[in-house]
Parts: structure tokens; C-alpha cells; sequence
């Protein structure tokens, strides 16, 4: 079992491990951010470059460093190797520069966004980014596409994580959509006009960490924070059936998978499970869904307002 | 940009094609694609379009999103229909210090058309492409499978002539090569 | 005038078929290495003979050779890298055209030294016509039994076939271009693993460039030892050099290494001065991606001695006053060369080729091509050197594979030699009221 340093914390992991694992293993402040790298996808990760950190000592064997940094989601850990993170202004500036990469095209639009709240690169941008642009130039813009009535491809706001590309490779049966094109024009596109339709192909949307691919079936129907979400199952001849809800009221407004505490999906889920079961009583509800104290969505501030009792206490 | 019907090699090229796929080992026939792209191009009409793709998907017993993935990540495969003869003109560094830019416009005024358009006739399109290998005879163009090199504009007068009296549509894949190396 | 290996017979009519290449010596490596030398024997000589990878990378192919990997009962491959697409460079193409067999039969005596029985060449697919070149060497070497099986009576059987790429510089990158030799698109993959341990098809691989693979024969034929005694300290052996832009005799030259690049660039042997008696301003020497320097630079080094056409001398100094070897790919830029309107052409051609894979690289070059071409143009802020400077830092290092710092180096050198020429570019503000 190598032993790894990452930022000062010493950890000793099963071989195999990479570094990305091993910092989750020790905790959040010190895991690298990750846009691409999904656990649960094989071969994913690599590309963005966000989880990159520097290698101070490649090993007790051979103490050399790295020479660049590397992706963290790819790169494995070996027995008395130090990894600096956080704590490399180095890595910290070579961070800003990958996220500046990934918003001088992002065309910004989180306010019509149905991923606003849950948006990963919104996070990001938040903690590594800087507050201004220096792209002074015209975004790149695609062509709509129509990839079918159940899931909303909004080209301009991919980042290339590929993640749904492995999803539809690795999860459903036979892919039909993939990349097109190469460098900074290449995008996600079925090529010629048709659905992505099959039993598991609503998983895209979970993996996908900023909204190019979202659920038409919420398409504007409220920002995130506005509902409430709760953990639910039902007996599905198809998935685990283990969901959560995003409730307004009475109304199942959308279905997700359940997340873990890296945004991750912990199970997949069907089609039928996320399209078609709309109302409560298709569900067994188990309680509340527990939500990152972070996030906007635990913040609910509108409903609080909105709600009496708590003008009442003045918060 | 008409569908194309009967999309099917001729006896000689499906040969060239199964040739092609015996190259590599069992199970590896999905190797064979950029060239099998490049015999389909050839065959019908100097691009690849949808039909065409999902044949050679086909063929190959593999995803027709595979192919459309790979043709479109590849400059030399046209997924829209072009000119007979396809001028592309290398602007690199070397080709640019001498005189790429000056090819490019007398082509352009010479047939009246811009970079990336076919002139009326659908005998020529124009297409400006990055360094093709040929530095030391700048600058060139690449027309189908010939390299004409150390361009002036009397020679793209000759060229130009020659191609136009010839007629045929030329491909990456033609036997019938010229290059002044 | 220096000693060619290589092509050495570029001007004998009919090089190109087996019957003249056989009558000038060729294909006596393959039958000294199969019919008195083993495998490791041969392998030991190209260790021995200095020989690093003409690619660009300049990586000892012994050192190469020996990593691979050899599990009992897995196939190995060698797989040429003819996809040359390095601007500025075309001298594979030049031996490939002039000399096919030169490269056959390299394939087949490094294919029998690395245990081989399938090979496969590359070739960039605007090198179509070049392809047919080579089948047409390859059929005639099957038919004189010099490939397919028990080659010259022995028990060695190599098969070796030629595959054409679609067009993408990103495929002379050699994961890449096992990528599209198995008929995906050209994305770099994540290393490791390198291809020595699970390359063309998940087996181990070899890829060589293809002047990299010519050379075997000629160190197979005289020994490692004595092509050593070629060069310089670690620039061993004789190299192809494909010098271009503003020069009188543009063309394929073969130097050994160590010849003085003054030399190089004035002799009449060689490159023959500057085009139209005018002066040299600046020198991209080995490749679109190795620093740009300007002729002082190229000629001496910053301690004043004579910079010589080897891999250590060209690289003296660093990137502060250095550039390197790298393809050998030779571009030489008169007085009157606009350096932003070249980068620019260099910014374009990267953003073009970028595989769009990780972000610094797909997001970076396109930004890149933006701000050279406004400066070169003539419309830049004056905020815009700098914000190009940063750019090229964030990308350089960070990317998946080395297109990211292909497509920096450039814009650095140009901006460290030639700052003020930017800066003469950007519209003086007029003074406000």
C-alpha cells in the first residue's frame, strides 16, 4: 500500500490509487476540482486540466519531480510521493488559467440556465476564477440541434468533458451521439437530426456538469432553488428505481439520480424513472435530500421569504 | 445538397476495400476506416455525405456516429459537395513568406470565387489549407492526389487550363499523380 | 562536402525501383542482420551508434528500442511515423519519393531487430501519391522475398503495410497516430502507459519516424561504433535537413551533424546565402515549433561561439538565446519579414490543428490567432503583447500533449527577440482632450 503526501497530509492508499482518489480520501480542501473526471465513467478525466497538481517527488524510488504538472484524475499514485495542490501558487495561477480557458466561450448565459445553482463551472469560476474577462473577441456560437423531445442540447455552453460521450458508450445500449469536429469548433452532435432515445440515455444529463445537456421535461420550469428536493424510490423493473425529487408543491417537477458528495451519481436511472413518473404518488418518499450547506440550493432564501414563519424570525 | 441514391462500390473498389480490411487483425477492421473514407470520397462525387457514411458504417459493421466522428475531425474528408478539382493552397509560414497570399487571390480573381466557395461551373473549388509538406518548393497547391509546386501565376494559368480541358473530377486517390518535386 | 548516408544515391536514375536500389547496395541490411546477426546484437549496435529520433524529439532510439516491452504470446508492432506535417519540414517526404526502398528496407532490418512480424507505415494523407510510391516498393520487395514469409530463407516472416491518415498534424504525435491507425479520431492519449508497453491495439509498439528508420541501415552496415565517429559528442550520424523560406536553393540537404550552421546557410553546397542579396533577419531552425531567433542568434551563440547543426549547439542558451534541432525543419526569413504576420500564420496553423481534446490548447490557440492577427494587423491594444505572452505561459506544460507547448514556443520567441517590432504595430493612441 503506497503512502502519498498531497499538501502536507500523508495518506496510505490501496495500489492503483490516483492522486485525485487519494485527496478525496483525505478530504475536500484538499481534492483538486474536477470538470471531467467521473468516477464512475471508465477512462474518463484528463481533459480539462482543472485537477491539475505538481508532483514534488515522484516516489521514495525515484525522488525526481515531475516536470509538469499533471492531471491528478490520471495520474497514479506510487509509494513516498509528495503532490502539492492548494499550496503551489504555481498550481493555484496554472488553475486560473485552465478556468479563464474554459469561460472565454462559455457564453455566460446562467441567468435563462436551467443548470444555474447546480452548475459546476459556475462553482469553479467562483473559487478559481477572476471576476473579469480579458477575451475581448465575439464567443463562439453553434447551431441548435434537436437531439429529441426528453433531453436539451445547448451546444454553447459544453466545456468537452466527454462525459457524456463514456455515459453513452459505457451505460446505454449503442451510441448515437458523439464529437464532431475538431479543436475549438468540435461539439457534441448526433450529426444528422435524430433523438437520443433509449432506456438510459437521461443519464447524460446527471453527468454533465454544466447545461449543455439538460431535461426538457424542467425546461424553465423553475430555478433549482425554488424547489425542494427529496430522496424517493420505487420498484423499477429496470434501475434501482433510487431517485430524488425536486418538488414545487405537489408536483414532481424533475428526477434526478442521486448525487454523492462529489456531484457524482451514486446509481443510474431509467428513462421511465426520470420522464415518466411526474407525480408523488408514483413514489415512495423517503425524506429529505441532504444538500451541501454551500450550495444555493440549501440556501433556499426565496422560500424562506416567501414563507411567514420565517419573516416572523427575522431571517 | 441532394441525397444520394444507390450508394454502392463499384466490383473494383469493394476489392481495393476488402484488401484494405485484410491489413489488420481479426477484430481491428475498424483500422481500415480513413482509408476506406478516402476510396468512398473518390467514388461518390468528392464528399462524404450521410448516406455515404452509414454505407461505409456498414461495411465496417461499426456505429454509423463512428464514422461521422472521424470524418469530421479529418481536413481532407469534405462532408459538404465540392468542385471537380479542389485547389488547396498551403499558407503556412514558409509557403506565406513566398507569396501563398498572392496564389490565393489570383486564383480568386482568376475564377471569380473566394476560399471555400466553387466557381459557377462547378469545375473549381478554393480552399486555403496549413502546411502540406511541400516548403521547399513554395508556394504550392495540392490538387487531388498531384503537388504543384514553385506556383507563378503562368503556371496556374497552365494548370488551371490543362485540369478544365481534362474534365474529370480529381481525387487524393487518382494513379494519375503529377508533382514537380 | 560531408558524408550522406541516406541519400546518398538521390540522383541515380531509377533509385526507386528494387533493380537499381539492389544494383547501389540496397537490402544488404536485411540480409547481413537476418543471416548473421541476433535481434538484441542489432538492437545493441543502434544503442551504440547514438542514434536519436529524427522526428523532432531527439529521444535515443536505443533507449526506445529497448523499453519494449515483450510478453509471451502478444504481438508487437513497429509502426512508422510517416505522417510529416511539422511546418517547415518535408524531408521524409523527399526520401520516401526519391528512395522508397530506403525506408523498406529499414522497416524490415529494425522490424527483425524489435521481433516483429506485422509493421504498418503512416503516411499523412496529403502524401497520397506518396503512398503508391511505397506500395509499389513494398510489392516489389514481396516479390523478391524480402517481406512476407520465411524472408531470404529464413525463419523470419514480416508483413508491412502502408495506412493513410485523413489529415491532422496532431497524428505525428505518436498516440495520436496510433489512434488513427486504428480508425478513431487523432486525440493524444493520456500517458502513461507509453506505447512501448500498450500502443496499436493495447500491444506493444515501437513508433519511429521515418529518416529514424532509414538510418538502421546504414548503422546496421558500418556498425554503430563508426556512425558514432559521425557528429558530434551526442549528435551522432548524419541528418536531413529541409531548409526553406528566403533562401537561394531551397531543397533536402544531408548534413553531418556538427557542420557550422554559417556554413550551412551561406555555402553554395548547402542553402547558397539569402534570396535577392538581402539580409537574413530571422531563423525558425528546426521546425514550426522551436523557437524563432534572429541571425546573430542563429549564427553565433550568446557567448560568441559559432553555432554548429547539432542538437546541443542549437539548443545552447536555452530558450533565452537558443532554439533547438527538433525536425531539422530549416526556415530562414529575410529583412524584410514581418515576424507578427508570421506568427500569425504559425498562431493560425496551431489553432487549426489543435485536437480540441484539453482546454489550455483547444480555448488557447484560437485566442491566440485572435490577438496575433489584430496585432499584426495593425489594430492592437497595447495591453496585447502581454496578454499573448500569458496566454502562451498558461498553456505551455499544461496540455495532454506537447501541440500545447508547440503552439507557445513560438509566440514566446517571437515576442522575446522581437518585442519592439510588436509594439511598432499597435496604433499610438491619440492624445485625449
Amino acid at each position: 500500500m503506497p503512502k502519498v503526501t498531497i499538501d502536507g497530509h500523508t495518506i496510505q492508499v490501496p495500489d492503483g490509487t490516483t492522486i485525485l482518489q487519494a485527496a478525496r480520501m483525505i478530504g475536500p480542501e484538499v481534492a483538486p476540482p474536477t470538470m471531467c473526471y467521473y468516477s464512475k465513467l471508465k477512462t474518463s478525466g484528463g481533459y480539462c486540466r482543472t485537477c491539475i497538481v505538481k508532483v514534488t517527488k515522484g516516489s521514495d524510488k525515484d525522488p525526481r519531480p515531475m516536470p509538469k504538472p499533471v492531471a491528478s484524475c490520471r495520474t497514479m499514485v506510487m509509494d513516498g510521493m509528495e503532490v502539492v495542490n492548494n499550496t503551489s501558487p504555481e498550481i493555484v495561477d496554472a488553475r486560473k488559467g485552465v478556468v479563464e480557458f474554459l469561460l472565454i466561450n462559455h457564453p455566460l448565459d446562467c441567468p435563462v440556465c436551467d443548470q444555474a445553482g447546480e452548475c459546476h463551472l459556475q462553482d469553479l469560476g467562483y473559487e478559481h476564477g477572476l471576476s473579469s474577462t480579458r477575451y475581448d473577441f465575439e464567443r463562439r456560437t453553434f447551431e441548435r440541434k434537436d437531439i429529441g423531445d426528453k433531453i436539451q442540447l445547448h451546444m454553447n455552453r459544453c466545456i468537452l468533458c466527454y462525459r457524456c460521450v463514456k455515459t453513452a458508450d459505457q451505460v446505454t445500449d449503442g451510441r448515437s451521439h458523439g464529437v464532431m469536429n475538431r479543436g475549438d469548433v468540435a461539439e457534441i452532435s448526433t450529426y444528422i437530426e435524430k433523438a437520443i432515445d433509449n432506456d438510459f440515455s437521461g443519464n447524460v444529463i446527471d453527468v454533465c456538469p454544466v447545461g449543455a445537456l439538460t431535461d426538457k421535461t424542467f425546461r424553465f420550469k423553475s430555478r433549482v432553488w425554488f424547489t425542494k428536493p427529496v430522496d424517493a424510490h420505487r420498484d423499477c423493473p429496470k434501475c434501482s428505481g433510487k431517485t430524488t425529487l425536486w418538488l414545487k408543491g405537489e408536483d414532481v417537477l424533475r428526477v434526478t439520480a442521486r448525487k454523492d458528495q462529489w456531484g457524482e451519481v451514486e446509481e443510474w436511472i431509467c428513462n421511465e424513472c426520470r420522464f415518466d413518473k411526474k407525480k408523488t404518488k408514483d413514489w415512495i418518499i423517503e425524506g429529505p435530500r441532504k444538500i451541501d450547506h454551500h450550495s444555493v440550493i440549501s440556501q433556499n432564501h426565496y422560500n424562506k421569504l416567501a414563507n411567514p414563519h420565517y419573516k416572523k424570525l427575522g431571517k | 445538397m441532394s441525397s444520394q441514391k444507390n450508394i454502392q462500390f463499384s466490383e473494383e473498389a469493394m476489392a481495393t476495400v476488402n484488401k484494405i480490411i485484410s491489413r489488420y487483425p481479426e477484430g481491428k477492421h475498424k483500422s481500415a476506416l480513413l482509408p476506406i473514407l478516402h476510396i468512398a470520397q473518390a467514388e461518390f462525387d468528392g464528399w462524404l455525405s450521410p448516406e455515404t457514411m452509414d454505407y461505409v458504417a456498414s461495411i465496417l459493421k461499426i456505429q454509423p456516429v463512428e464514422v461521422y466522428e472521424v470524418a469530421s475531425f479529418y481536413s481532407m474528408y469534405n462532408l459538404k459537395p465540392v468542385g471537380k478539382c479542389l485547389l488547396e493552397v498551403c499558407r503556412t509560414s514558409s509557403c506565406w513568406a513566398r507569396g501563398a497570399d498572392d496564389v490565393v487571390n489570383y486564383i480568386g480573381k482568376k475564377l471569380n470565387i473566394k476560399p471555400g466557395e466553387t466557381s459557377k461551373d462547378g469545375m473549381f473549388s478554393l480552399k486555403t489549407v496549413e502546411c502540406l509538406g511541400s516548403c521547399g518548393t513554395a508556394p504550392m497547391m495540392q490538387v487531388g492526389a498531384s503537388f504543384h509546386e514553385n506556383l507563378t501565376p503562368e503556371k496556374i494559368d497552365t494548370i488551371l487550363d490543362n485540369y478544365r480541358a481534362d474534365g474529370r473530377r480529381r481525387s487524393y486517390t487518382d494513379m494519375d499523380y503529377k508533382n514537380t518535386l | 562536402m560531408g558524408k550522406k548516408l541516406l541519400i546518398h544515391n538521390e540522383h541515380v536514375a531509377n533509385i526507386h525501383t528494387l533493380e537499381v536500389y539492389k544494383q547501389h547496395g540496397g537490402y544488404a541490411s536485411v540480409e547481413k542482420a537476418i543471416k548473421t546477426m541476433t535481434p538484441e546484437a542489432i538492437v545493441e549496435e543502434v544503442k551504440k551508434s547514438g542514434l536519436r529520433g529524427r522526428g523532432g524529439a531527439g529521444f535515443p532510439t536505443g533507449m526506445k528500442w529497448s523499453f519494449l516491452a515483450k510478453p509471451e504470446g502478444v504481438p508487437r508492432y513497429l509502426v512508422c511515423n510517416a505522417d510529416e506535417s511539422e511546418p517547415g519540414t518535408f524531408k521524409d517526404r523527399y526520401l520516401m519519393e526519391k528512395i522508397p526502398h530506403a525506408l523498406v528496407e529499414g522497416m524490415i532490418t529494425s522490424s527483425f531487430a524489435l521481433g516483429v512480424h506485422t509493421a504498418y507505415i503512416y503516411i499523412r494523407g496529403e502524401y497520397f501519391y506518396v503512398s503508391r510510391i511505397l506500395e509499389k516498393a513494398i510489392e516489389e520487395a514481396y516479390a523478391a522475398g524480402l517481406l512476407g514469409k520465411n524472408i531470404l530463407g529464413s525463419d523470419y516472416s514480416l508483413d508491412l503495410y502502408v495506412q493513410v491518415g485523413g489529415g491532422a498534424y496532431i497524428c505525428g504525435e505518436e498516440t495520436a497516430l496510433l489512434e488513427s491507425l486504428e480508425g478513431k479520431r487523432g486525440n493524444p492519449r493520456i500517458k502513461p502507459p507509453f506505447p512501448a508497453i500498450a500502443g496499436l491495439y493495447g500491444c506493444p509498439t515501437v513508433v519511429n519516424n521515418v529518416e529514424t528508420i532509414a538510418a538502421v541501415v546504414p548503422i546496421v552496415m558500418m556498425g554503430g561504433d563508426e556512425y558514432a565517429k559521425i557528429g558530434i559528442g551526442r549528435s551522432t550520424g548524419t541528418k536531413l535537413i529541409s531548409a526553406s523560406g528566403h533562401i537561394n536553393k531551397p531543397g533536402v540537404y544531408e548534413i553531418e551533424l556538427g557542420l557550422p550552421v554559417e556554413e550551412f546557410v551561406y555555402s553554395e553546397e548547402y542553402c547558397g546565402g539569402i534570396w535577392k542579396g538581402k539580409k537574413m533577419k530571422a531563423c525558425i531552425p528546426g521546425g514550426s515549433s522551436v523557437p524563432i531567433i534572429p541571425a546573430e542568434l542563429l549564427l553565433k551563440t550568446a557567448a560568441g561561439e559559432p553555432r554548429l547543426m547539432t542538437y546541443e549547439s542549437l539548443s545552447d542558451g536555452g530558450f533565452a538565446t537558443g532554439s533547438m534541432l527538433g525536425s531539422g525543419g530549416f526556415m530562414v526569413y529575410d529583412e524584410d519579414t514581418s515576424i507578427p504576420m508570421n506568427l500569425y500564420t504559425l498562431n493560425r496553423f496551431y489553432h487549426h490543428e489543435s485536437c480540441g481534446q484539453c482546454s489550455p490548447c483547444r480555448e488557447g490557440t484560437g485566442w491566440m490567432e485572435k490577438v496575433a492577427h489584430r496585432l499584426a494587423e495593425g489594430h492592437g491594444k497595447p495591453s496585447d503583447i502581454d496578454l499573448l505572452w500569458d496566454i502562451q505561459k498558461r498553456i505551455e506544460g499544461n496540455t495532454i500533449c506537447p501541440l500545447g507547448d508547440a503552439a507557445a514556443w513560438p509566440v514566446a520567441s517571437a515576442i522575446r527577440h522581437f518585442r519592439q517590432e510588436f509594439e511598432a504595430l499597435i496604433p499610438k493612441k491619440e492624445v485625449a482632450h
